[in-house]
């Protein structure tokens, strides 16, 4: 692990990799697409409107498992004091956000015409809204300090602290009454859902995963050479106007 | 025990002496419940049907208010560095800190929440649930904030950061503690979500300490 903890060493490896992570998810997504809207059945019930199934499950998958790799990036960071563990919860939190919202707003536009309402305030709903406040309020911790390292950590513990809701979001469907359906696919006793279905649902879930890596290591590496450029910016100030005393001063002494 | 002890008393001390805090703390709660008859009208029986719900939400909101100056007075004048120095771990610290921001911030709660229902007109059979509720949620409000206010010490704009940070935490606490109230209300039984409510409270007070301890060394350092 502390073989990637190098910045130059990352900077180098993730410049090899992402260029086949970006053709990975361009594949696994069009793929998915395609098998999505044209070649996967139409739901016996739901008709045509059951296709953006092939873009909520898959982003709520997504939003919760990159919440848990924030977590234990954070921990990592926390225990470990690895160099780019803050780096990569850091980074992490935005596309976390960002796939639990459209989680929302997917899940809403398909509850309109199959439940008959916009939002409801059952059990998953309300816990993966709470999610996506944690993770607004991770981003606001994180960016609250004028120190940055002050804040990764301050943020790793509010994240590792927020991993409780996981389990909770996971469970909701089961441990209450919810307009939202049980789990179909990871669930004891394997997948119910109807194979036809089922792959179109895990091209567009891997797709999606190479999607998030591929804009991971980007906003990784925009965040070291951020961190460069300040640096720089930083040593080229201090060349101009020296903060340490100046030769009168040595001198006097 | 005696360390502890000490910090508890340290603090009611301190708290009493600048004595603008709980009366704070209370005067809010009292204000901002009497603001929904203006709101919403004052018919008896909506009020009724809304009673839990305002009662307990501006409970917590009242709790978020004192919550800011838990560790910032201590983190400011440098007596914070001398406390992580005692024998006392720090973790025991938090929970006796916690302890003293609970009797001077959420006892007045409890005792005004029933008063104020007589104003919202809250079921009788509710008064039970209401009090109860609040005497095994107001803890746990502390503890869980004390998580925040420790992640947000010199924090920019660390007041609001902390209520945004804190509030979907305190989620599960108002959603039994409003069930309590309601079953009651409805002739239910309220023994189930006040359960919840104690388990959530005993899941607060083993784990908050230790959150909010590894924040206050991150803050330390």
């Amino acid at each position: 692990m502390f073989r990637f903890a190098n910045p130059a060493r990352f900077l180098r490896l993730s410049a090899a990799l992402l260029p086949w992570l970006w053709l990975a998810s361009a594949l696994l997504l069009g793929a998915g697409l395609v098998l999505a809207l044209f070649v996967a059945p139409p739901d016996y019930q739901q008709g045509e409107a059951v296709r953006i199934m092939y873009v909520h499950v898959p982003a709520a998958w997504m939003a919760s498992f990159v919440y848990a790799v924030m977590a234990l990036a954070s921990a990592v960071g926390l225990v470990w004091r690895h160099a780019l563990a803050d780096v990569a919860a850091r980074a992490a939190a935005p596309l976390g956000a960002g796939f639990t919202l459209i989680c929302l707003v997917t899940g809403s536009l398909w509850g309109e015409p199959m439940w008959g309402t916009w939002w409801v305030w059952d059990a998953r709903l309300t816990s993966v809204l709470v999610l996506f406040f944690l993770y607004l309020g991770y981003i606001a911790l994180v960016n609250a300090f004028d120190e940055p390292t002050r804040g990764a950590r301050a943020g790793g513990i509010l994240a590792i602290v927020g991993v409780v809701n996981l389990p909770i979001i996971k469970f909701s469907v089961d441990w209450w009454n919810t307009l939202h359906q049980p789990a179909s696919v990871f669930r004891l006793g394997g997948p119910t859902i109807a194979a036809a279905m089922l792959w179109p649902l895990l091209v567009m879930a891997l797709g999606f995963m190479a999607f998030f890596a591929a804009l991971l290591l980007l906003r990784m590496r925009s965040a070291l050479v951020a961190a460069r450029i300040r640096a720089l910016r930083l040593m080229a100030a201090d060349a101009e106007a020296p903060v340490h005393p100046g030769p009168a001063l040595g001198a006097a002494r | 025990m005696n360390g502890f002890a000490a910090l508890v008393g340290r603090d009611l001390r301190l708290a009493l002496r600048q004595g603008g805090d709980a009366a704070t703390v209370a005067a809010f709660f009292v204000l901002a419940v009497i603001l929904f008859p203006f709101g919403v009208g004052p018919e008896p029986l909506l009020l009724q049907r809304i009673a839990p719900g305002i009662l307990w939400v501006m409970a917590l909101l009242a709790a978020l208010l004192s919550l800011e100056r838990l560790f910032l007075a201590d983190y400011e004048d440098g007596s914070l560095e001398a406390l992580a120095l005692m024998t006392l771990p720090l973790e025991a610290q938090v929970a006796a800190k916690c302890l003293a921001h609970w009797l001077v911030s959420g006892l007045p709660l409890i005792v005004l929440a029933p008063l104020l229902a007589l104003l919202l007109h809250l079921e009788a059979a509710a008064y039970p649930a209401l009090v109860a509720g609040l005497l095994l949620g107001t803890p746990a409000l502390s503890l869980v904030g004390a998580i925040g206010a420790a992640l947000t010490l010199g924090a920019r704009r660390g007041g609001v950061l902390l209520s945004l940070l804190v509030l979907p935490l305190y989620i599960p606490v108002l959603i039994f503690g409003v069930a309590a109230c309601e079953a009651a209300a409805q002739g239910l039984a309220m023994r189930p979500h006040l359960l919840l409510l104690a388990a959530l409270l005993v899941l607060a007070l083993a784990l908050a300490p230790f959150a909010a301890a590894a924040a206050l060394r991150q803050a330390l350092e």
